[in-house]
């Protein structure tokens, strides 16, 4: 999903720069929020973020010949929401465009975007929908980051084509890159959602008071998830 | 089952294994000399929109000089990443234990 640096023109790269900045300024809000009234929280957030930096360093070989990487957004999305989840994306965009020459500082705005704030948005409403609907909990956190991760995609093909629609005008541009990123990344979203998933169980059992804290799970559907898997 | 989601994971990981090898298997015997598969998508959409003529107006200002210090830096990453995991899980379990 990372746009390569120069690869927007003018104004995309700024219109996308300002699109991010409000998102980027309420998560750092809410992060200091955070510090202040739910400190106990604040491992959970690192582990938030260092998922982020493990998911989007593997670069895997999808089922089409190409590869390309999770994000691993999912996590901080479903704990935290959208804003602190673009927090964490853009401290890894900024580290792999600066070390790796991956994605770029022009174009970070558009890949905070993308990365950090669209796909976390997505996993965060399936989260809370799937959650008040009393769906099972696992299962929701597993399509809420998958579908993050895909979004991700999806929304990177929408700004390329936006920027470069060329003869084929919009749609079909639209098109030719969703063919590059949405179609590889579809698997690898469905391993992103098994991990995440896998994750969350273990917060489920080893630090469940963290999770009514954060007002993401009642005490009585922890012990119901305790107990199944017991 | 005490296990049972751990085992579905493993398992999904094991058949997406599987779909790589032998997909590799195919494409490789369908390639010709000097080419190359399984790049990355990234670079894949970079050469579609420079295909339109398009040339970056800025270049990065620093890039690994070589693969294997990308290599280096994507690993560093991730080690960063899972030292912090690690830590915090293991934390936890054990005052866990302790209380």
């Amino acid at each position: 999903m990372h746009i390569m640096e120069g690869f927007l023109p003018s104004p995309w790269w700024q219109v996308w720069f300002l699109v991010s900045l409000p998102f980027i300024i309420i998560g750092l809000y809410q992060i200091n929020k955070l510090v202040q009234e739910k400190r106990e929280a604040l491992p959970l957030l690192a582990v938030a973020g260092a998922f982020v930096f493990v998911l989007s360093s593997l670069k895997l070989p999808s089922f089409n010949g190409s590869c390309s990487h999770p994000t691993g957004t999912g996590l901080g999305a479903v704990l935290f929401g959208p804003c602190i989840a673009a927090v964490l994306g853009l401290i890894v965009l900024v580290f792999q465009a600066v070390f790796l020459a991956h994605g770029g500082i022009t174009t970070l705005g558009a890949n905070v975007f993308s990365m950090g704030i669209a796909g976390p948005a997505v996993a965060y409403l399936i989260y809370k929908v799937g959650t008040r609907a009393g769906a099972n909990t696992y299962a929701t956190v597993f399509v809420a980051a998958a579908l993050a991760d895909l979004a991700t995609y999806v929304v990177t093909s929408v700004q390329l084509a936006l920027a470069f629609p060329g003869t084929a005008g919009f749609l079909g541009a639209f098109s030719a890159f969703a063919a590059i990123f949405a179609v590889t990344q579809v698997p690898l979203a469905i391993i992103e959602g098994a991990v995440i998933m896998l994750v969350f169980k273990y917060i489920v059992q080893l630090k469940p008071e963290i999770l009514t804290r954060l007002n993401l799970l009642s005490e009585s559907t922890i012990k119901k998830l305790q107990e199944a898997a017991a | 089952m005490k296990h049972g989601m751990e085992i579905a994971v493993a398992a999904l990981i094991i058949v997406f294994a599987a779909v790589f090898l032998f997909q590799d298997a195919a494409i490789r015997a369908s390639l010709g000399e000097g080419e190359e598969a399984w790049g990355g998508a990234d670079g894949a959409a970079a050469d579609l929109i420079e295909a339109s003529g398009y040339e970056p107006w800025i270049e990065p200002f620093w890039a690994p000089p070589s693969g294997e210090v990308e290599s280096l830096l994507f690993a560093l990453q991730a080690a960063i990443g899972a030292v912090i995991i690690g830590y915090v899980f293991g934390y936890w379990r054990a005052s866990r234990k302790t209380a």
